[in-house]
């Protein structure tokens, strides 16, 4: 049997799977300011009469580190960036202890100007003296070659508790994003740390001592122990476990649109042959823009409990959430008191939702029944709206290959999957008004907990292989290897699929559930210079799919022996 | 915060995947390393800077400024359409006024594509920027357009398009033609009888630094451009005036290219030719788009940047002065000139020569063109390439007057077809194109 557990914002939901589908499933309330004990919670309902020797994976999912950023309680930290000719880096200033430092890489990797030690040295003391713990450091152009933040961060350790260092973030080029998401890593880490330190604890006091996972935003998942030298991939891995468990019910070899519609949003996902889009650099949240992997989600601020208002016969709904709907208590109607005065849904107050409903009708003079029809319709055309949208953004995006340009994949879905609360309402509305296949994923209310107990270990690596300076290297993975000019295509890939099994396995990977490798990148080029070839650039990014770990899928179709028990 | 003041729209289009030939300048990695550095840069994460997917230009777009002989598809590639099509984006973006400037970095380039095109020739098959401008023309109905060429290299190819068109004020700013490919482009060579001084051709000695060129833009450039002024300003903005060019003998930085962009600000970029790709490319590409977006640009300087080293002599900042001196006299004197040119209704004749040197071509011209002052005067080319076809082009200038209109139809119809392997008909009027 396997668990997966989520923290939501409002809830956290945990299931347990076994080969005969879901075993079982708790919902206890999120307490933002104690994680560990919702968490601690959670599985403590979760294994009353569950034998946890049973049980043989753990996937846990939390908001700990969003919340942090959200909340703006990070460790402060001690940025040493390396910039060169380029953009001023003051533009890339993550707080007061930020220090831009002399020393330069250049595209190629070559060095262009030496680092100062000194000068390290005297921002070492500077830091120490301003209590910082952690530091993180960047160069530009790291990825092409690392020896720079190397070199600080030999000068930088006995004086530290932990360094983290530019390159080994992503194999992307965005200097700007890694120093963002470098600093992220650092101030997070003694807050993951210490969370998921007594996490374990606990689990093992209750004897459950598999090896616990971490789901990221790429709705994959990471060791432990892995994730401790990258927390930060662990911020916004709630809508990705979502996303995760619409995958079961995904259709293969097409496209897929996933909508979970929420109380206050709904996210917005794409599925290719059941495998999610992802972001083509990395996670982006208005001005916060990183080199996190992360699926390529949106959200439209949009929900079941969204806030409906009439000014000017003009109906606007949400952005804002003012409380649960009227039928439920809440101040002002919702698209889910329209729900309930349509008669779709059959819970609540049906005389306070008509009330609240009832008073948007007579804003846009209607009937209250034509008036809650539109309020629904408007729902769906606003959710399909920003979908459509986002389609047409995917497919333009720009491509630098004449082939992709002529070939490039175009994403055209045709099935929605739907998940959330009100999900089985609206799957009807939109078929109707947009004519196309439309599910209500079913255990909605739980397939993020389903989604994290299913995904499985994901990851990247990146080489970039250069004949004339002789040598292949990921420097993400602290590869670096000599070659000879005749170095070919064939060991690039093979060079590249064991470094990727390799970190795979490091990561907490399953053997049997690492077939779906991907070669998401490769390119060649020739070096002339003064019209004589000098060797080649052989580049190439291969990933572990995000994907669901083997032997439970099917089962979940049956939805038989299933003992729901709520807190 | 960061924050480009101006919106900036880019077509990024490298071809990783097209080249000439294996080991030609114009290969797959001449573009390798400016995506490395503007990536890296996080240029397309900046507010107010947006990337624009390119396009396909159709048959159509070319038939607007340009003759393909035989015909548009036998001498382009996909890359070629992409890269005209790349500069249509970035002018819908402007035009539409998405943004406030755009920046089309494509390969391959076109300004050495003339009106009637039998191949490749400076590496260019089809002219880019002359498809823009015409298309800008016909869709947003656009009068007075001024192209600045700063490619290190006579823009030949624009500079022959626009030749009648007292409307499109083309100035080259190039090495001196005697010193370098396409040989052409002398002060002397002011357009023709009907649009004198809207050509304008600035050659520079070899060894011209940053000095020299911002002292051309300040004291020749600029002035003229308050004179003309053009409703659109394009920059063909070429790279290789670069100090690291293997293919030219200039000493320009990409903090000179910077303070260009800045003092020329054009509406439109597009990128020429500039073959240092390692060197030069990355900081230069870097500092242009940032000059059009209002960042600061002033970290943006080659890793080898010595200026003492670039420095240009007093003699070449004479010949430079005495260079600025003559073109400024020539456009004060332009409407004389056109006067003296010839007398209306005349029909005056030129023979010209073309070397294709990319596909190794050679090409004799024949033009006729009517005198009239009340338009850019139609006019025809008797144009028989070696290897290749006899053809006559008929060409009708989009503000024709009603004669030049019927003078035009005149040339096309009366063309004898045994003659000729093609004969063509581009009305601009009537935005139409005829093959016979």
């Amino acid at each position: 049997m396997i668990i997966g557990l989520d923290v939501g914002g409002t809830h956290t939901d945990a299931v347990i799977l076994s080969k005969n589908g879901i075993e079982k499933s708790v919902k206890v309330p999120t307490d933002p300011a104690d994680l560990f004990n919702t968490v601690l919670s959670g599985f403590t309902q979760l294994l009353e009469s569950i034998d946890p020797s049973q049980i043989r994976r753990v996937v846990i999912s939390t908001t700990l580190t969003t919340n942090a950023i959200v909340q703006q309680t990070m460790e402060p930290v001690g940025m040493i960036v390396s910039a060169g000719p380029g953009i001023d880096p003051e533009f890339f200033r993550t707080g007061d202890h930020y220090y831009a430092v002399s020393g330069s890489i250049n595209h190629r990797g070559r060095e262009k100007a030496p680092v100062n030690e000194m000068q390290i040295q005297d921002i070492a003391g500077k830091l120490k003296d301003a209590g910082v713990e952690y530091v993180g450091v960047v160069s530009k152009f790291c990825v092409r070659n690392p020896s720079h933040e190397i070199l600080i961060k030999r000068i930088l350790n006995k004086y530290f508790k932990q360094v983290f260092l530019g390159h080994h973030v992503s194999g992307n080029l965005n200097f700007p994003r890694r120093i963002a998401t470098t600093h992220l890593n650092a101030a997070v880490f003694a807050l993951h740390k210490s969370f998921f330190e007594a996490v374990k604890k606990s689990l093992a006091e209750k004897g459950l001592t598999v090896p616990i996972q971490i789901l990221k935003a790429d709705g994959g998942t990471m060791s432990l122990e892995a994730s401790m030298h990258f927390p930060g991939q662990t911020v916004l891995s709630g809508p990705a476990a979502s996303i995760m468990g619409a995958i079961p019910y995904a259709p293969e070899g097409q496209d897929a649109i996933v909508l979970d519609i929420g109380g206050t949003t709904t996210d917005i996902a794409f599925l290719v042959d059941k495998a999610p889009l992802l972001e083509p650099v990395g996670i982006q949240r208005g001005r916060y823009k990183s080199l996190i992997r992360s699926l390529r989600t949106d959200s439209k601020g949009i929900g079941g409990d969204s806030a409906l208002r009439v000014s000017d016969n003009v109906l606007s709904i949400g952005p804002d959430r003012q409380g649960p709907a009227m039928a439920f208590g809440g101040p002002l109607p919702t698209p889910t008191d329209a729900l309930v005065v349509l008669g779709l849904m059959d819970t609540g107050d049906r005389e306070k939702a008509l009330a609240g409903i009832h008073t948007i009708a007579q804003g846009l003079g209607l009937s209250d029944e034509a008036a809650a029809e539109k309020v629904f319709k408007t729902c769906c055309t606003i959710i399909l709206k920003k979908t459509f949208e986002m389609i047409d953004q995917i497919n333009s995006q720009p491509v630098y290959t004449v082939h992709d340009f002529l070939e490039g994949y175009k994403l055209s879905p045709q099935k929605i999957l739907l998940l959330g609360g009100p999900a089985p309402y609206f799957a009807k509305k939109i078929e109707d008004l947009y004519q196309i296949d439309t599910f209500a994923v079913p255990e909605s209310a739980v397939a993020n907990a389903i989604g994290a107990a299913l995904a499985r270990t994901t990851c990247e690596v990146s080489l970039n292989a250069d004949t004339e300076q002789g040598i292949v290297t990921a420097h993400e993975e602290d590869f670096a290897e000599p070659i000879s000019k005749t170095f070919s295509e064939d060991d690039l890939m093979e060079t590249a699929y064991n470094l990727l099994r390799e970190k795979a396995i490091n990561s907490g990977a399953d053997p049997e559930n690492m077939d779906e490798v991907e070669v998401v990148e490769y390119q060649k080029f020739n070096i002339v210079r003064n019209f004589s070839p000098r060797g080649k650039i052989f580049r190439t990014k291969m990933q572990l799919k995000p994907g669901l770990i083997k032997g439970f899928e099917k089962m979940l179709h049956q939805r038989g022996n299933h003992a729901q028990s709520n807190a | 915060m960061l924050k480009a003041m101006h919106k900036t729209g880019l077509v990024f289009f490298p071809a990783f995947d097209w080249a000439i030939d294996p080991t030609h300048p114009e290969r797959e990695e001449r573009l390798l390393y400016t995506q490395d550095q503007v990536t890296e840069e996080g240029i397309f994460d900046i507010p107010g800077i947006i990337e624009y997917k390119p396009a396909l230009a159709t048959p159509k777009d070319i038939q607007r400024a340009q003759f393909c002989v035989p015909d548009e598809q036998t001498i382009t590639t996909e890359s070629h359409l992409i890269s005209a099509g790349g500069a249509k984006v970035i002018a819908d973006a402007v035009m539409g006024k998405e943004v406030q400037n755009g920046f089309a970095l494509v390969r391959p380039p076109g300004h050495h594509s003339m009106r009637v095109s039998h191949g490749g020739r400076g590496f260019c098959h089809i002219n880019i920027e002359a498809i823009m401008v015409e298309y800008i023309r016909t869709r947003y109905n656009v009068k007075r357009i001024a192209i600045i060429d700063t490619d290190c290299h006579h823009g030949d190819g624009t500079d022959n398009i626009f030749w009648h068109d007292p409307d499109v004020l083309f100035i080259s700013m190039h090495q001196d033609g005697r010193t370098m490919f396409p040989g052409t482009g002398f002060p002397g060579e002011l357009g023709g009888p009907n649009a004198k001084g809207s050509n304008l051709n600035i050659p520079l000695p070899p060894g011209t630094s940053t000095e020299g060129y911002l002292y051309v833009i300040n004291n020749c450039v600029l002035p003229v451009l308050d004179e003309f002024k053009p409703d659109l300003v394009v920059n063909s903005a070429g790279q290789d005036n670069h100090y690291t060019d293997p293919l030219t003998n200039m000493n320009f930085c990409a903090q000179g290219y910077a303070q260009l962009t800045t003092l020329l600000k054009p509406d439109i970029a597009v990128l020429e030719g500039g073959y240092a790709i390692e060197g030069a490319l990355p900081y230069v590409n870097l500092g242009i788009i940032l000059a059009m977006a209002g960042i600061d640009y002033t970290g943006v300087v080659e890793p080898d940047y010595n200026p003492d080293k670039l420095k240009q002599s007093v003699s070449i900042t004479d010949k430079i002065k005495k260079t600025v001196d003559q073109i400024n006299s020539f456009w004060a004197q332009r409407l004389q000139l056109r006067d003296a040119a010839g007398t209306p209704g005349e029909l005056q004749v030129r023979h010209r020569e073309i070397y294709y040197d990319t596909d190794n071509i050679f090409e004799r011209q024949k033009e006729r063109v009517i005198i009239c002052r009340d338009c850019g005067g139609s006019f025809e080319i008797d144009s028989r390439a070696m290897p290749g076809l006899h053809i006559l082009g008929v060409h009708i200038p989009i503000n024709a007057c009603k004669t030049c209109i019927e003078k035009g139809y005149e040339f096309f119809e009366s063309a004898p077809a045994n003659t000729y392997d093609r004969i063509y008909l581009m009305d601009r009027p009537k935005d139409s194109y005829h093959t016979k």
